[in-house]
């Protein structure tokens, strides 16, 4: 069974925001939500570095420790999902996540947020697949029609590689042999350390 | 052989300084050698090439240590690559907090109950006359009544929230605890800033009855009626009650309503602070620790405020006390009120409790 990881090559990436606009076009994520973001470092000097960041499906995913109604899963395919209709929108899982992957539609007055929204690694949530529920809830689910995800399926420069991560890994590793360097797989640790 | 015998001691001796001196020179060797690589690294060259060689891992440094960059989307920390708090949180919530706070929470009703087996109810020791003397005004009682119901819906909705998932999913189900936790959230936000200023309302006007003096350490220091019988002297408040008071001031109204109106967004809106991850992982931790404490003590109040102590819930339903209770607890206060001492019928319906306060 795969194990799905992403992977953003901070080498090639060029913050386009393609992945970004992909995302969001392909989900009609509301207005104000973004499950992914491009974020660059030293935005304007030479040297800068761009990385794409979005929920990176941790193996043990503090997200789904926190949250006070228990509505994460993993999938078999290592994808973290969550149910919206046992969502709260407490924000939990907004302080506890590493890359700042949830997303609430709202803000009101008495702390209200409305339901997280965050990546779904196109896979969608626990209704059935690609019912007009699941796209109006969760987006498209690529998984089910055998797709990967559009954000990395779209990138430009293939900086951002999606799909089981071992072949991620022998992508990237071809690529560190050629140009030569150190590998910096970015959120790798944080992610999928404790046991992959 | 005589002669010969001190030749071998003294050669024997030559050995054993020897030996002294080789290990003493091999330990100290060992510590000093080690500690030559400081006048390398004091080299300035040094230091430059070693920034020059790990430009990236210094990039990478960086962001692990918390560095924002830009970002074209806009939201909270958007231009944060890592968190790097929320691991810290979820131990600190999910550890100390859930355990050491949930057997706490459980285990204070249990030992006040053991208390309450072995001390029994504190009685009203003088022959009852039937007069009573005023301890509580009307608007106290209904400020006290006020915060003493949202507390308790605040503590349900709050325990619940840190607790549902451990105790009330296996009970409720997972759809069910989620419509209770979805009501117990709002409900939590919502009464917050109400209960606060009730809170806020109990520092302004109760403040002049609870200022500590020398009276309190000596009701303190003989166990204040609660342990033992003596009954040592009290004004208004005594020791005790002036405890509570602070606490509910410092650990509830500080800690506890202040850090809730910070999650809840209110603090930053105002002007102080920010309603950054960080923030909001050290305001949700102070807000539980405290709220925990806060309701430890609770019980305690409960306790000695109904089966704890005979006449101290008549004075907060009635506003009235009788004249022996109020002489037995707090002897300075009521020579301040004998002289309104009245025979007062009770509005309570008969047989509930009433002889607390009639007899």
């Amino acid at each position: 069974m795969a194990r799905m990881k992403f992977l953003c090559d901070a080498e090639r990436c060029i913050e386009c925001n393609g992945c970004v606009t992909a995302c969001k076009n392909e989900h009609e994520v509301p207005w104000g939500v973004n499950r992914r973001r491009v974020i660059t470092l030293g935005d304007g000097e030479i040297g800068e570095k761009s990385i794409s960041v979005a929920c990176m499906h941790c193996t043990d995913a503090p997200c789904a420790a926190v949250c006070p109604v228990d509505c994460f899963y993993t999938t078999d395919e290592g994808i973290v999902l969550h149910d919206k209709d046992l969502c709260i929108g407490c924000g939990y899982c907004f302080y506890a996540c590493p890359f700042g992957a949830p997303q609430y539609p709202q803000q009101d007055a008495f702390g209200v947020r409305g339901k997280m929204d965050k990546c779904t690694f196109c896979a969608g949530g626990p209704v059935a697949d690609n019912s007009p529920e699941e796209t109006e809830k969760y987006g498209r689910n690529r998984i089910a029609e055998g797709k990967l995800p559009l954000c990395a399926e779209m990138c430009s420069t293939k900086a951002l590689i999606a799909g089981d991560g071992d072949m991620v890994s022998d992508i990237y590793r071809e690529r560190i042999l050629k140009r030569g360097g150190r590998p910096q797989t970015w959120g790798w640790e944080t992610a999928y350390n404790k046991t992959s | 052989m005589i002669k010969e015998h001190s030749k071998m001691q003294t050669k024997g001796r030559g050995r054993l300084r020897a030996m002294t001196w080789s290990v003493l020179f091999i330990v100290i060797s060992a510590m000093v050698l080690p500690t030559a690589s400081y006048l390398i690294s004091s080299d300035t060259a040094f230091a430059q090439v070693s920034n020059d060689e790990n430009q990236r891992a210094n990039f990478w440094r960086a962001v692990r240590q918390g560095a924002v960059g830009y970002s074209a989307v806009s939201g909270v920390e958007s231009g944060v690559f890592i968190n790097n708090g929320g691991q810290n949180w979820r131990q600190m919530r999910n550890g100390i907090i859930a355990t050491y706070g949930g057997w706490s929470v459980i285990g204070a009703p249990i030992s006040i109950l053991v208390f309450y087996l072995i001390r029994g109810k504190i009685r009203v020791g003088a022959k009852k006359s039937g007069l009573t003397v005023p301890r509580w005004q009307t608007w106290e009682r209904i400020m006290h009544w006020y915060t003493a119901v949202l507390f308790v819906i605040l503590a349900i909705t709050g325990l619940s929230l840190l607790f549902g998932r451990v105790v009330l999913i296996p009970v409720l189900g997972a759809k069910g605890f989620s419509l209770w936790a979805s009501l117990s959230i709002n409900t939590h936000n919502v009464v917050g800033p109400f209960f606060s200023i009730g809170v806020f309302a109990m520092l302004l006007f109760w403040i002049k009855n609870n200022i500590p003096n020398a009276t309190d350490i000596k009701w303190l220091t003989s166990g204040g009626g609660i342990i033992g019988n003596t009954h040592s002297s009290a004004g208004k408040a005594n020791g005790g009650e002036k405890i509570w008071y602070w606490i509910v001031i410092l650990v509830g109204l500080l800690a506890v309503c202040g850090t809730g109106l910070a999650l809840i967004g209110w603090v930053a809106q105002w002007g102080i602070g920010d309603s950054t991850r960080a923030t909001m992982q050290y305001m949700y931790q102070i807000h539980a620790i405290a709220a925990i404490i806060w309701i430890i003590v609770f019980f305690g109040h409960v306790y000695i405020g109904t089966i704890g102590t005979e006449g101290v819930l008549q004075g907060m339903i009635t506003g009235r006390v009788s004249t022996e209770w109020a002489k037995q607890h707090h002897d300075l206060w009521y020579e301040d009120v004998k002289d309104q001492a009245e025979q007062v019928q009770s509005n309570l319906p008969s047989g509930t409790e009433t002889h607390n306060l009639t007899n």
